[in-house]
C-alpha cells in the first residue's frame, strides 16, 4: 500500500499531492511537468517534500511532523530511472549485485539467478553497460533495483528513451515480473498506452495535483485522465475475456460486461483476460438496429453523456451494459438523428479497428 | 659519462628529491580529494573564497609562499610553534618542510585535475547508489572515486612534477643544506654557480628529463588502464 500526503514548492512550482492505493501495478499518469517525478523522488528520498507525511507497506518513510526522514539508502525503495544509470566501471553482473551486496542477508528475498532467468540477462553477465542496447539497459537497471531486495520498485518513466521495438520488449520483462516476482510497482508515464497494458490502479497528476484516483479501467474511461493528458484521446478501455476462436475467419469472440465483441484472431486462450482499447472515432452510431452493414459489432445501449464538442464533432458516451463505449460523430448527425441523454442507440464498431492489449494489436 | 660522475652525493640528491615529491603528493591527495569534490559537488558559504585560496600558489611567486610558510611554520612562526612543543614537530629547514612547499605548490594543479573529472561524473548515479542502499561513504569509495580515478592519476602526477622541480618556495623556506634540503633544482643551480660546476649540473639535469619522462609515461599507462575501465570497455 501506497500512501502519500505531501506538499513542496520548487520555485514556481507547487506541488501538493495526497493519495492512498493499493494495487500490483499502480501507474502515476500525468502531463510532463505535472510533478510525476516529484512525487516518486519524494517516496524514494531523493526529494525531500516541504511537508506531509509517505509510508508503504505501513512502514513510515516519511513524516515531517514526527521528524521521520530516512534516508534513500535504508528505505529499500528499488527505483529504475528513464535512462537506467548504469554505473559505467562495473559489468552487468556487478551492477546487479551492488544492491543486494549492501542488502543484509535475512532481508533477502529475490534471488540473482531468479532475476536473471527473468529478465533475460543470463548471456550479458560479462558485458559492460556501453556495449547494451538500450532495451538490455533498462532490463539491467530492472533487475538491480530488484536485487537491492525493495519493498516497492518505482519505475519513472522507463520506456521513454526506448524506440517501439524496446518499448515492446521491456514491457513484456516487467508484465513477467508482475506475474512472478510479486512486488508492487508504481510506473510512471505520460504514455496512456502503457497505462492501459500494465496498470491496476492509476493515480492522475495534473499541475501538481492529484485530480483522480481508482482503477484502471473507470480511470482510463474518466473525464479526468482526458483532462490530464496532453492531446485529447477518446478511446476507452473494455476489460474483456476471450471465448472462443474462429480460425477459418481468423477472428475471436469476447466477452465483456456489455455483450461480445468480434475481434481480429489473437493469441490468447479461452477465458484469458484482456482489454480492448476502443476509440471513438472508430464507433459509429444508429437509431436502429441497421441492416445490410459490415460492420461486425453491434452493440445496444443508451446514452450516458453528450460532449465535448470540438469543431465539428462531438463525443457520445453510451452506457453499454456496464461497460461505456465512447463514439465520435459529427454535430450535424447528432442533430438529424436527434440524440439525447438516455436514447436508446446502437454502436458500430468494426472488427478491424479493435486494438488489444499485450498482444501485436497493442 | 652519466654514471661515472654520478657519487653518493648525486644519489643522495635524486633519492631525497624523488621522496619529497612522493611524499608531498600522497600527503596531500586525500586532502585534494576532499576539496575537489567539495567545490565540485556542493554549494557552500564561502567557496569563491576557498577556490581562491587553493589557486593562490599558481599566481603568487613561488618566493613569497615559502616566505609565508617561514613565517606561519618557522619555529617561532604561529603553526610551527604549536607543532615544535605539541608534537615535537619541525619543518623549517627540515626534508619534510621541503615536502609541504611541494605539496602547497602543486595543489591546485592536483585539486583542478580531479575537480573537472568529478565534475564529469553524473551525480544520478551517485543518488541511484543511494537508492540501492549505499551510504554516503560506500558510494563516494565504490562510484565517486573509482570514476575519478583518471583525474585523481592526472593530479598526482601533476603534483609530482611540479614537486620534483620545485624551487622558489622550497629555498625561501628549507634553504638549501646538503643531505636534508637539497633537491634537484637546487643541486642543479647550485652547481651552475661554482666554476666548473657545468658537468655536474648537466648531468643532474639529465636526470631530472627522465624522471620526469617516467612519471609521465607511468600515468598515461595508468590512467588508460583505468579510464578504459571507468569507460566500463574492458
Amino acid at each position: 500500500m501506497v500512501d502519500v500526503d505531501i506538499e513542496q514548492r520548487r520555485g514556481e512550482f507547487a506541488l501538493a499531492v495526497r493519495f492512498v492505493v493499493d494495487a500490483p501495478i499502480v501507474g502515476l499518469f500525468g502531463a510532463s511537468g505535472a510533478g510525476k517525478t516529484s512525487v516518486v523522488n519524494a517516496i524514494a528520498g531523493i526529494g525531500k517534500p516541504d511537508r506531509g507525511s509517505i509510508s508503504i507497506n505501513g512502514t513510515m518513510l516519511f513524516d515531517s511532523v514526527r521528524g521521520i526522514d530516512i534516508p534513500p539508502e535504508r528505505r529499500r525503495i528499488g527505483y529504475v530511472f528513464q535512462d537506467a544509470l548504469l554505473f559505467p566501471h562495473l559489468d552487468v553482473q556487478r551492477n546487479l549485485l551492488y544492491g543486494q551486496k549492501l542488502c543484509p542477508a535475512v532481508d533477502r528475498f529475490i534471488e540473482p539467478a531468479r532475476i536473471v532467468g527473468l529478465l533475460g540477462l543470463d548471456r550479458l553477465l560479462r558485458r559492460a553497460p556501453m556495449t547494451l542496447s538500450g532495451g538490455e539497459r533498462q532490463r539491467v537497471a530492472i533487475g538491480r533495483a530488484l536485487l537491492a531486495q525493495p519493498r516497492i520498485l518505482l519505475m519513472d518513466e522507463p520506456l521513454v528513451a526506448l524506440d517501439a521495438a524496446r518499448k515492446d520488449e521491456v514491457l513484456e520483462y516487467i508484465e513477467r515480473l508482475r506475474d512472478d516476482v510479486r512486488i508492487p510497482i508504481v510506473y510512471v508515464t505520460h504514455s496512456r498506452s502503457e497505462i492501459a497494458r500494465l496498470a491496476d490502479a492509476v493515480v492522475v497528476l495534473t499541475h501538481g495535483r492529484c485530480t483522480a484516483v481508482g482503477d484502471a479501467e473507470s480511470i482510463l474511461n474518466d473525464a479526468a485522465m482526458v483532462a490530464a493528458t496532453d492531446r485529447y484521446d477518446d478511446a476507452v478501455m473494455i476489460e474483456a475475456r476471450v471465448v472462443a476462436h474462429d480460425s477459418s475467419d481468423r477472428l475471436t469472440t469476447l466477452d465483456f460486461d456489455g455483450g461480445q465483441l468480434i475481434v481480429p484472431q489473437l493469441d490468447a486462450l479461452p477465458h484469458d483476460r484482456v482489454r480492448v482499447r476502443i476509440r471513438a472515432r472508430d464507433v459509429a452510431l444508429a437509431i436502429s438496429r441497421p441492416i445490410g452493414v459490415s460492420v461486425l459489432n453491434v452493440l445496444p445501449g443508451i446514452v450516458a453523456q453528450i460532449g465535448p464538442r470540438v469543431g465539428a464533432s462531438v463525443d457520445v458516451a453510451i452506457a453499454v451494459g456496464n461497460a461505456t463505449i465512447r463514439a465520435r460523430i459529427t454535430q450535424r448527425s447528432l442533430r438529424k438523428l436527434r440524440i439525447g441523454n438516455g436514447h436508446r442507440v446502437h454502436a458500430l464498431v468494426k472488427a478491424v479497428s479493435l486494438e488489444l492489449r499485450g498482444n501485436r494489436y497493442d | 659519462m652519466l654514471i661515472e660522475g654520478f657519487g653518493a652525493h648525486e644519489w643522495q640528491i635524486v633519492a631525497l628529491s624523488l621522496r619529497v615529491a612522493f611524499v608531498s603528493m600522497l600527503f596531500s591527495l586525500p586532502l585534494a580529494i576532499i576539496v575537489a569534490y567539495s567545490l565540485a559537488r556542493h554549494q557552500f558559504i564561502g567557496k569563491t573564497i576557498v577556490d581562491a585560496i587553493v589557486h593562490l600558489p599558481l599566481v603568487l611567486p613561488p618566493v613569497v609562499v615559502g616566505f609565508a610558510l617561514l613565517m606561519l611554520f618557522g619555529r617561532r612562526g604561529p603553526i610551527g610553534s604549536l607543532l615544535d612543543q605539541w608534537f615535537g614537530i619541525v619543518l623549517a629547514f627540515r626534508w619534510t618542510g621541503a615536502a609541504l612547499a611541494s605539496a602547497i605548490m602543486g595543489f591546485p594543479l592536483m585539486v583542478r585535475a580531479i575537480r573537472l573529472s568529478i565534475a564529469a561524473i553524473d551525480p544520478r548515479l551517485e543518488v541511484a547508489a543511494r537508492t540501492l542502499g549505499g551510504s554516503r561513504a560506500w558510494v563516494f569509495a565504490s562510484i565517486t572515486l573509482p570514476l575519478a580515478l583518471p583525474g585523481i592519476i592526472t593530479g598526482a602526477l601533476l603534483s609530482f612534477a611540479r614537486g620534483l622541480g620545485e624551487f622558489g618556495a622550497t629555498i625561501t623556506f628549507v634553504s638549501s643544506i646538503p643531505g636534508e634540503t637539497e633537491t634537484l633544482p637546487l643541486a642543479i643551480f647550485a652547481f651552475t654557480q661554482v666554476p666548473g660546476g657545468d658537468a655536474a649540473a648537466l648531468r643532474l639535469s639529465v636526470v631530472a628529463v627522465l624522471l620526469s619522462l617516467v612519471a609521465l609515461a607511468l600515468s598515461e599507462w595508468l590512467t588508460r588502464r583505468f579510464a578504459t575501465h571507468a569507460d566500463g570497455r574492458r
